[in-house]
């Protein structure tokens, strides 16, 4: 729909400029008196690890975590180039000598953490999907299957993580052995928590979204006498499109939730865990550093979530359909 | 006119659950129709005309009697049977092409070579005129269109009785007119079988060897079969003035407003006479379009 009107737009004018302006003044405003209210309010509440920070304290603990990153990262350096030079002095001398090339381990720092999250969610989040849309389908053109599975999903759908979790944690560190693991055990608890409470806003949707494909279109694939497979990919998928995607962004925002609360019980190894440490930690920073996080979390929640929106308009088939 | 059994609709009843126990839709509905012929099916809103097209269709199965294609019953649909509905029901995310690409792929799959596919489906929309949006999407074209569209993936099927409900009921009457004439043309070329639901008098004469008038539901049946019997190719000027279009379209309009869709029973004869004159009147004035079109 915009294509047409950015183009119009690219000449510059006032008719154009006036509501742009008045589009980013408002929301501008909001966040200026939030941030006022918070920078005058907070510093009169004082806790045990002194004053709440206001946004400019916040502000610096955000620039303190960006400074440990980078000094992590060239200690890192620093490891491996001492590393190789040790290695490379062994080898000159005996040609045949074993060398040992050990991984940096430093301490996570912030940034590293945000990464596990997004790794962690995203896996989760993957997972949950592979497993509701096809069960969504197959759910939604039988009336049987559905009969079958609804009151599981009615069951299963309200559980809260914190309760999924001692169960998958005794689980998979029952299961998953391995002497050389390719994922962490609290990673795999992590995700597999976070597929457990995301599955069901994509089943449901998925399930109403093909039950409902207009009679007229069933019509025409019955007449055609199609496959079920050709059905399905042809007709059932693009009308269920829209529904799917509602549900994907619904679980989707339930997995970065979700997450948050995994990390901190299962210690893995995220934001979650940044959040607990500090908690535990209790230094003057603490307060000011979990504030970051929460707006971290917030942010990379959104910034999620306009990504699958941006996947949404490219995989649905009905551009003109208005979006948010 | 005598009819060599190609489609044989016999006693055909259905019932539909509702909250308040079965409703008999349909009655007993009787009738024959040879290979090649154009039938055409008329009657008021919610008499069952949609539900005996569905029952030929095999979209509805019959509680009592059945429909018989060439010796076979007819218990499933099949695209020997392509139906045109009412509403188009195109597939909104393909272009017009793809939309008749997957009926075609799914007819003659193994029977053409792609290229030979292709060319059919291209043959199929230039039969109504659809070459030039051949690759818009639905949304993308007109009501008129879409119809035709429709249209051409029916008959691209290759179908042995082309089955099309209210096709025109939507349109302005000069898409209207062009399209009845695409469809004779169309039908005197290949031959097809074709029913046609309408709700319109003058198309009813204009394009059918037979119209079915049925009677008001519940418990719809046929009430009346009237014979057409006018030269093709039929020119929709010229054949207006004649005795017998004049015939068909009184006799039609008599059985639609003065018996009200019922079977023949006595009304008077004068006072049917004079309705059916004003009616007529009526009806020209409304839709001048219709014959000034060619
Ligand atoms: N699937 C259905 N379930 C229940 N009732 C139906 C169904 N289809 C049609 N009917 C009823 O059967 C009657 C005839 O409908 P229909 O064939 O659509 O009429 P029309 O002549 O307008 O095409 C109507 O009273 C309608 O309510
Ligand atoms: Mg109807």
């Amino acid at each position: 729909m915009s294509e047409r009107n950015d183009n119009a737009s690219k000449t510059f004018s006032m008719e154009w400029f006036l509501p742009a302006l008045k589009n980013a003044a408002i929301p501008l405003i909001g966040i200026f008196l939030f941030l006022g209210i918070w920078q005058v309010g907070a510093p009169k509440i004082v806790t045990s690890l002194g004053a709440v920070p206001g946004p400019s304290q916040v502000f610096q603990q955000f620039v303190g975590l960006v400074d440990e990153h980078q000094e992590a990262r060239a200690k890192e350096v620093a490891f491996i180039e001492r590393q190789e030079v040790r290695n490379a002095a062994k080898l000159e001398k005996d040609p045949n000598a074993v060398v040992k090339i050990r991984p940096y381990t430093g301490k996570a720092t912030f940034f590293d953490q945000i990464w596990t999250s997004l790794l962690t969610v995203m896996t989760g989040f993957i997972i949950a999907s592979l497993i509701a849309i096809p069960i969504g389908i197959v759910a939604g053109l039988s009336q049987t299957v559905y009969s079958a599975i609804n009151p599981l999903i009615q069951i299963f759908k309200p559980v809260s993580p914190l309760a999924w979790l001692p169960i998958v944690t005794i689980i998979v560190s029952a299961t998953y052995v391995s002497d050389d693991p390719m994922f962490e055990k609290a990673f795999v608890t992590s995700a597999i928590t976070v597929m457990l409470c995301c599955l069901w806003p994509t089943l449901i949707n998925t399930v109403v979204g093909v039950a409902n494909i207009s009679q007229d279109l069933q019509n025409v694939s019955k007449v055609l006498r199609l496959s079920w497979w050709t059905h399905v990919v042809k007709i059932v998928l693009p009308s269920a499109i829209p529904m799917i995607f509602t549900g994907l962004r619904l679980s989707f925002g339930i997995a970065w939730m979700v997450l948050i609360a995994a990390e901190m019980l299962a210690q893995n190894p995220g934001l979650g865990k940044f959040v607990w440490d500090e908690f535990q930690n209790g230094s003057s920073n603490s307060l000011g550093r979990i504030m970051v996080a929460v707006i971290v979390i917030g942010i990379l929640g959104y910034l999620l979530d306009r990504g699958m929106l941006v996947i949404q308009k490219y995989a649905s088939w009905d551009k003109s359909q208005a979006l948010r | 006119m005598t009819v060599k059994e190609h489609l044989v609709i016999s006693q055909a009843s259905i019932d539909f659950p509702t909250p308040t126990g079965p409703y008999r839709a349909l009655d007993k509905v009787n009738l024959k129709i040879a290979k090649g012929e154009f039938v055409s099916i008329i009657g008021h809103s919610g008499c069952g005309k949609s539900t005996v097209l569905n029952l030929v269709a095999g979209l509805y199965q019959a509680t009592e009697g059945g429909i018989i294609l060439d010796g076979k019953e007819v218990n499933e649909p099949g695209p020997e049977r392509a139906v045109v509905f009412q509403n188009h029901s195109l597939l909104p995310w393909m272009s017009a092409y793809e939309n008749v690409e997957l009926a075609v792929k799914r007819v003659f799959k193994g029977k053409k070579t792609k290229a030979e596919m292709k060319e059919w489906i291209e043959y199929n929309i230039g039969l109504v005129h659809m070459d030039h949006a051949m690759h818009k999407r639905p949304d993308e074209i007109s009501g008129g269109m879409k119809q035709r569209v429709g249209i051409a993936r029916a008959l691209a099927m290759e179908p042995q009785v082309l089955l099309l409900d209210e096709p025109f009921g939507a349109l302005d009457a000069l898409t209207r007119a062009h399209l009845q004439d695409s469809l004779m043309e169309i039908q005197k070329d290949l031959g097809n079988t074709v029913i046609m639901i309408t709700h319109d008098v003058d198309e009813a004469v204009l394009l059918s060897d037979r119209i079915v008038m049925m009677t008001n539901g519940p418990a719809a049946t046929v009430g009346e079969i009237l014979d057409v019997n006018l030269e093709r190719p039929r020119d929709r000027v010229a054949m207006s003035e004649t005795p017998e279009y004049i015939r068909c379209r009184k006799a039609v309009l008599s059985f639609l407003y003065e018996r009200h869709g019922q079977k023949a029973e006595a009304v008077p004869e004068p006072v049917v006479e004079k309705a059916v004159e004003e009616v007529m009147a009526e009806q020209k004035e409304v839709s001048p379009a219709l014959v000034s079109v060619k």
